[in-house]
């Protein structure tokens, strides 16, 4: 599994702050959802494809495989609504649902984690006065981004190793048989990555970071 | 809100190095160390010991990972239970298991993070991210996912993000035990070249050649404490004889 998020480009799409990404990733939810027409939903998805395609250089690959992970739902939208209601009704929902997937797609391969978590750490801060640590919000998004793909390599690690001696690995009792594995690894793994926080000084975490990116 | 009063930190003096009094550390009912007397003042010190030995729970003792259950164990005169924030800026730890030590999901983030917790200057960590990731060869691939990187890779930036943090004193559990030849030897290399005090806990006896001083731990005590070769030799013989 790969979550390739960034990619690096230089260009006005990256240089962005993510903040005003993510505001207009917002915005663009609102304005689908508020104004449903066909020329609007096709104006968005067409100028979503001129920015990511056009103003950031985004390979088409990068697009393509965020719109292949949803295929089959927007396959059984487009089918449900088309039912219950018209083929219109239909093709306005998956277009703009594939135009917000795309979006979204375009704002997370246009911008780094850590600036997206800077710009979370930043919202989250009139939290504080709860007792609230804004950096430690960050850290648990960035981590979970850095462990979806390892855990899931586990996970195909697991399977491997169970297809060798002739386990079963499909359906729900190679699901079954895999769980506890995994649990028990990523328990381990979570043991010792706490430790490697602490070794790194997690509990040093300024109140208020000094700045974005490193490098 | 209450806020707790840190203990005041001592004047810090790097000669004495670490030092190990009267430590023991249990865990559940497992005695794992006990009677440890120990001073590390060596520049290039390797651990040695069969597994369960409780040679990696004595790697932890050094920067506060873990406290030891009876006696102290002070670094540079710090002591860790009392002072292991001040400790584990003075004491870096590279993990067996590059995996559980990289938290970011790219290269040069996972870098900086050290930094970041030192409240280090935004641009002071991007010139001392690019200046570690140009020294381990990661510098093309500083916006890559750290996932992506091969095991030496992967190895390189833990270190890498240990070091950027420029501790005084690095230990390294077992380092180069899920790597190759060729990424041991580079391991190997990078170890030999830090300028730091280095601690290395290994079952690689190759990688001690040239080190200053070997511990063997058996049975959570020190059984040989010496030269890498009497060390080494005694150590064989001692495995040998299980």
């Amino acid at each position: 599994m790969t979550l390739a998020l960034y990619v690096p480009r230089a260009g006005v799409v990256h240089r962005t702050p993510a903040g005003a990404k993510l505001l207009g990733l917002a915005a663009l939810s609102v304005l689908l959802f508020a104004v449903p027409t066909l020329p609007v939903v096709v104006g968005a998805l067409a100028a979503v494809l001129v920015l990511g395609l056009g103003a950031a250089r985004l390979p088409a690959a990068v697009l393509l495989r965020q719109a292949r992970a949803v295929f089959w739902w927007l396959v059984a939208l487009f089918v449900l609504h088309s039912l219950v209601a018209d083929v219109l009704t239909g093709a306005l929902t998956v277009l703009r649902l594939l135009t917000l997937v795309l979006a979204a797609a375009v704002v997370t391969a246009t911008t780094r984690v850590t600036e997206m978590v800077a710009f979370i750490e930043w919202v989250c801060g009139p939290l504080r006065w709860m007792g609230v640590r804004p950096a430690r919000i960050g850290l648990v998004i960035a981590m979970a981004l850095r462990f979806i793909p390892l855990i899931s390599e586990r996970a195909d690690r697991i399977r491997e190793a169970q297809a060798a001696r002739g386990g079963s690995v499909r359906g729900l009792r190679g699901l079954s048989t895999m769980v506890v594995p995994l649990l028990v690894q990523v328990l381990q793994l979570a043991a010792t990555v706490s430790e490697a926080l602490d070794a790194r000084g997690a509990d040093d975490v300024p109140m208020r970071r000094g700045g974005a990116r490193a490098a | 809100m209450r806020l707790r009063r840190a203990a005041p930190v001592p004047d810090v003096d790097a000669s004495l190095g670490f030092e190990l009094r009267d430590v023991g550390h249990v865990y559940g009912e497992r005695v794992v160390l006990s009677g440890l007397d120990l001073r590390l003042t060596e520049r290039r010190i390797g651990i040695v010991g069969a597994n369960g030995s409780g040679k990696s729970t004595l790697a932890r003792l050094l920067n506060g990972l873990v406290v030891p259950t009876s006696g102290n164990v002070h670094v540079d005169g710090l002591d860790t239970r009392t002072h292991v924030r001040e400790v584990r800026r003075r004491v870096g730890f590279v993990f067996q298991d590059p995996d559980a030590q990289i938290v970011h999901p790219t290269v040069a983030e996972d870098a900086s993070y050290g930094l970041e917790n030192q409240g280090v200057p935004a641009a002071e960590r991007a010139e001392r991210v690019a200046e570690v990731l140009e020294r381990y060869g990661l510098a093309g691939h500083a916006d890559h996912p750290a996932h992506l990187l091969s095991g030496g890779q992967k190895q390189l930036l833990a270190i890498a993000g240990v070091l950027v943090m420029r501790p005084a004193r690095i230990v390294f559990d077992e380092p180069t035990t899920l790597l190759d030849l060729v990424n041991t030897r580079r391991v190997a290399q990078v170890i030999e070249d830090l300028e730091q005090q280095v601690v290395v806990v290994t079952h690689d006896l190759d990688l001690l050649d040239g080190f200053d001083r070997v511990l063997v731990i058996d049975g959570g005590r020190v059984v040989q404490d010496g030269p890498p070769d009497a060390a080494v030799g005694a150590y064989r013989s001692l495995m040998a004889h299980r």
